[in-house]
């Protein structure tokens, strides 16, 4: 048995020896290297590109809007994104156009003697003057998307209400900042096949995008296929079609393969971010704690282009009140568009930003209230038969009682607290302070998204007489490896179907020509959906096969062969049964499955220098059943130190409407001094719909760090913040000139 | 302008731009890309290399540094027994590579921390030694948990070794 165990990873020693090889590393014949001139203005209409007279122009290959063969389109959403700019520009760095040379540094040099000569306007900087919307960017209002939610009745509730309380949120953008740059090595075969080999999430995504750009129906005369990719979290799950639309323009143009690598500082300045944004909640709240009514109102920046970003607030929306009951819920949700590069995803998906807002929100209740923070998670948290803000009733799959006791006791929460709430703040020792987070993550694609997807995955057998059993299997889907371990535990799914070892399985890497659609790697979807049609896909093609139990299942399988030429199984997603949802009143089952976690971070704040140390971060997480615990482990250290850093450390300084700070050394992301130790407890509620009961993983852990980090600091400091990031500088600003209570006791 | 420098073991001469990186040298004209770029500003480690003796970021290092001088890359290490193998065996078996583009210039620092001949004096516990060691090394899948449990159990295996002999 192979699921449940600590395998190594299939990719273990290829990645610690440095053979493993990423698009940077790979090399073509004749290739040239390219680049993108952008634009310098925030907003404006391009007058003309100048290339300069004193710069020898030779084997320099120029792509320009007009040398697109098909649509000047991104396709994603709404066909609003051009590949190039062609005469407005809607935000800093936006593309205008490619250059390609067989020589970097004369590429360099090109690049610095292109002009973009054109007439600056004034652009809309942010929500505010978005929502005025004097200046039209995207329809006459500027929202890309709005979303209502209405259940119970709000109005009455707060209008019998006596306790009832407001409180405004800021979350500012991040940076993924995935170790590997964005990267594309394009070409043209010789059978006209358009080809890009790059760092990517949803290979099926960019090959929509390139038939669109090339004007090309066949599926076949585009390929895609992914490199080993340095990491992604949402940040190459829509981002790589641009890429590879200017890598392939480039191909076609100069009739050679075309590396186009970004460098850091480029990549940080004009790629998607997680949406910044303001959310407020106001609650009315009964005595002992309980959640009555609230009502919730979010709006994020989306930037110029549509992108993901109605997508986005949906995830954000329905994450508004994760973990918790109540019968009176109103939420407007809205993302607008500003001039600035636009947004996109990044893990969690707007979760990260309401489960920031609620969590601080009912921290300042339980205080309003008198009661602690933990007992009104206790009063108001989800419990099997209790219905979501959609309507949606929860059954046994329900865990937050377990994850926040189990996290609250390997912490030692409550007498910390309590011990910390009491503690006088003195000049001489740290003030010490420990907050709590508890939050849900629905797994898979809203509503009717997976069957509308319908992905598909492949299992197919053959005679490996250099294996044991002399049969040997490859599974293969689209569902790309970019760290979190699909390969190995694919391989570990299909091994156990169909009774082969695990070295008797090969995980094909994506490529459009060889693997079938199985939705793109996003969504927290990878294992429970796609997992679930590998296992279900090998389960299918060993019962067809193996129908003589006195035959060796390689005897078997050379008869199968021998009739059927083949032997493979594609399993299609089937919705489960009783799954409806709402799209336009947002009501039903938003997801077929959630996981749960509780996060409790501890912080020590150093009264001479005001630094916030992290001490301890513990968190307790649901995800069904973990097919690998060390890699389940992996994503929740990972994911819950990314959460640390946009608490913590990273600030996205913006300028002209893009990211000033586009260096590693001036946005900051945890080293292993920053962050202790993440201690994970893995609680196991299997749940039936996924393969051996696994839930999703991928991006939970990063959804609840950063409340339980913000909550530890005011308890430490006796400030409320209600801002991310919360960093050094920004509590020293706040606490310098200001009179710190230091007889403690007030959170 | 023509240097002289070794790479695991293996002498070369080059004619090349004074300030052309040693991370350019390395991985387009040796063709050795083990060796990662993650930020060309010398903060994120994926660079890292050994030049005589000291771990540095090779995106800072240029060519007229580097005349005379002995390196010691990811394919080095991954070619040698002995130390250099356990970690290497640690580091598979622990987790530590999840996308793995900043897992090699982890073995080097880890590599270039269990040649400091120290860690491998006794079994204890050298996790926070080992925190400080690999500060220089940025990782965004991990979490660095498992990169640390990877290094570490190969100081223990290294000093168990010792104690044996």
């Amino acid at each position: 048995m192979n699921v449940g165990q600590r395998v190594r990873r299939t990719d273990a020693v290829a990645k610690t020896t440095g053979a493993a090889r990423y698009v940077d590393d790979l090399s073509r014949d004749g290739m040239l290297y390219g680049a993108c001139v952008r634009s310098p203005v925030q907003r404006g209409r391009i007058l003309r590109i100048e290339f300069a007279d004193d710069f020898d122009w030779r084997g320099i290959t120029i792509v320009r809007a007009s040398d697109i063969p098909g649509e000047n389109v991104v396709k994603l959403l709404i066909d609003d994104q051009p590949v190039l700019a062609e005469r407005e520009l809607r935000h800093l760095h936006e593309p205008v156009c490619l250059l390609a040379a067989e020589d970097p540094y004369r590429l360099d040099a090109a690049v610095k003697k292109t002009k973009v000569v054109c007439e600056e306007k004034t652009p809309v900087h942010d929500i505010d003057a978005s929502l005025a919307a004097r200046t039209k960017i995207h329809g006459d209002d500027n929202i890309f998307k709005e979303i209502h939610i209405d259940k119970g009745n709000v109005a009455a509730v707060f209008a019998d209400s006596r306790m009832t309380i407001e409180e405004t949120f800021e979350v500012g953008p991040q940076e993924q900042l995935y170790i590997e740059p964005q990267g594309m090595l394009a070409e043209i075969t010789d059978d006209g096949v358009v080809t890009v080999t790059g760092s990517l999430q949803c290979p099926y995504y960019v090959h929509r995008a390139l038939k669109a750009v090339f004007g090309i129906d066949d599926d076949k005369k585009v390929r895609v296929i992914q490199a080993e990719t340095g990491g992604g979290f949402g940040g190459k799950e829509e981002y790589p079609s641009l890429i590879a639309a200017h890598a392939a323009l480039l191909a076609l143009k100069s009739g050679r393969p075309v590396k186009m690598i970004y460098d850091r500082a480029e990549d940080m300045a004009a790629t998607t971010k997680r949406h910044p944004g303001e959310l407020v909640y106001r609650g009315a709240f009964a005595k002992d704690g309980e959640l009555l009514a609230v009502d919730i109102d979010i709006c994020l920046d989306g930037g110029a282009y549509c992108t993901l970003s109605p997508v986005v607030l949906s995830r954000c929306v329905l994450h508004a009140l994760s973990a918790y009951r109540c019968a009176n819920v109103k939420i407007r949700g809205r993302v607008v568009a500003t001039h600035s590069p636009p947004n996109g995803a990044f893990r969690g998906f707007g979760a990260p930003q309401s489960i920031f807002a609620c969590e601080l929100f009912l921290d300042l209740a339980a205080r309003e209230l008198g009661i602690s923070p933990i007992e009104i998670r206790r009063r108001n948290h989800l419990l099997p038969g209790d219905s979501t803000t959609t309507g949606q009733i929860l059954d046994v799959g329900v865990s937050a009682q377990e994850v926040l006791e189990k996290a609250a006791a390997a912490a030692d929460y409550e007498k910390k607290w309590n011990a910390y709430r009491n503690a006088p703040r003195l000049p001489d020792r740290p003030w010490r302070g420990i907050g709590l987070s508890l939050f849900a993550h629905g797994n898979g694609f809203t509503g009717s998204g997976e069957k509308k997807l319908a992905g598909r995955a492949t299992v197919r057998l053959s005679l490996r007489p250099d294996l044991p059993t002399g049969v040997g299997a490859v599974v293969l889907s689209s569902s790309a490896e970019i760290g979190q371990g699909v390969r190995t535990i694919f391989a570990q799914i299909a091994a156990d179907a169909l009774g082969l070892p695990l070295a008797a399985i090969d995980v094909l890497s994506p490529d459009t020509a060889e693997v079938p659609d199985s939705g793109p790697t996003v969504a927290s979807r990878t294992c429970m959906i796609v997992g679930g049609l590998v296992e279900k896909a090998a389960r299918s093609i060993v019962k067809a096969v193996r129908i003589d139990p006195e035959s060796s299942f390689f005897e078997s399988l050379a008869d199968y062969i021998q009739k059927h030429g083949v032997a493979e199984a594609t399993e299609t997603y089937v919705s489960p049964k009783n799954v409806e949802w709402d799209e336009d009143t947002y009501r039903g089952a938003a997801y077929p499955a959630f996981g749960w976690a509780c996060d409790i971070v501890e912080v020590e704040v150093d009264p001479r220098t005001l630094e916030a140390k992290i001490v301890d971060v513990v968190t307790c997480q649901d995800v069904g059943r973990a097919i690998h615990p060390l890699i389940v482990e992996g994503q929740i250290e990972g994911g819950t130190v990314q959460a640390l850093g946009y608490a913590a450390f990273e600030e996205v300084v913006i300028q002209d409407g893009a990211m000033f700070n586009n260096r590693l050394s001036q946005y900051i992301i945890p080293t292993a001094v920053d962050v202790p130790d993440v201690r994970v407890i893995l609680h196991e509620n299997a749940y039936a719909g996924g393969p051996f009961g696994a839930k999703g993983i991928g991006e939970m852990p990063i959804d609840g760090g950063a409340p339980a980090y913000v909550a530890a600091v005011c308890q430490a400091t006796g400030f409320d913040f209600r801002e991310l990031p919360l960093t050094p500088e920004r509590i020293a600003e706040r606490l310098v000139g200001n009179v710190v209570d230091t007889r403690g006791g007030d959170r | 302008m023509k240097i002289k420098f070794r790479v695991n073991g293996v002498d070369f001469e080059k004619d090349v731009r004074p300030l052309r990186r040693l991370l350019d040298i390395l991985r387009i004209d040796l063709g050795l890309v083990g060796t990662k770029e993650g930020c060309a500003e010398g903060e994120c480690g994926a660079c890292s290399v050994i030049v005589d003796g000291d771990l540095v970021c090779s995106c800072l290092i240029p060519a007229v540094q580097i005349d005379g001088a002995d390196i010691k890359t990811i394919e080095g290490i991954a070619a040698e027994k002995g130390i250099a193998a356990d970690l290497l065996t640690c580091m598979a078996d622990s987790g530590a590579a999840q996308c793995g583009i900043c897992t090699p210039g982890f073995v080097m620092a880890g590599m270039d921390w269990l040649n400091r001949g120290s860690a491998c004096d006794d079994v204890r516990d050298r996790r926070d030694e080992v925190r400080r060691a690999v500060a220089g090394n940025l990782c965004r899948c991990t979490g660095y948990v498992k990169i640390i449990d990877g290094i570490a159990a190969a100081a223990a295996k290294c000093a168990a070794r010792k104690r044996a002999d």
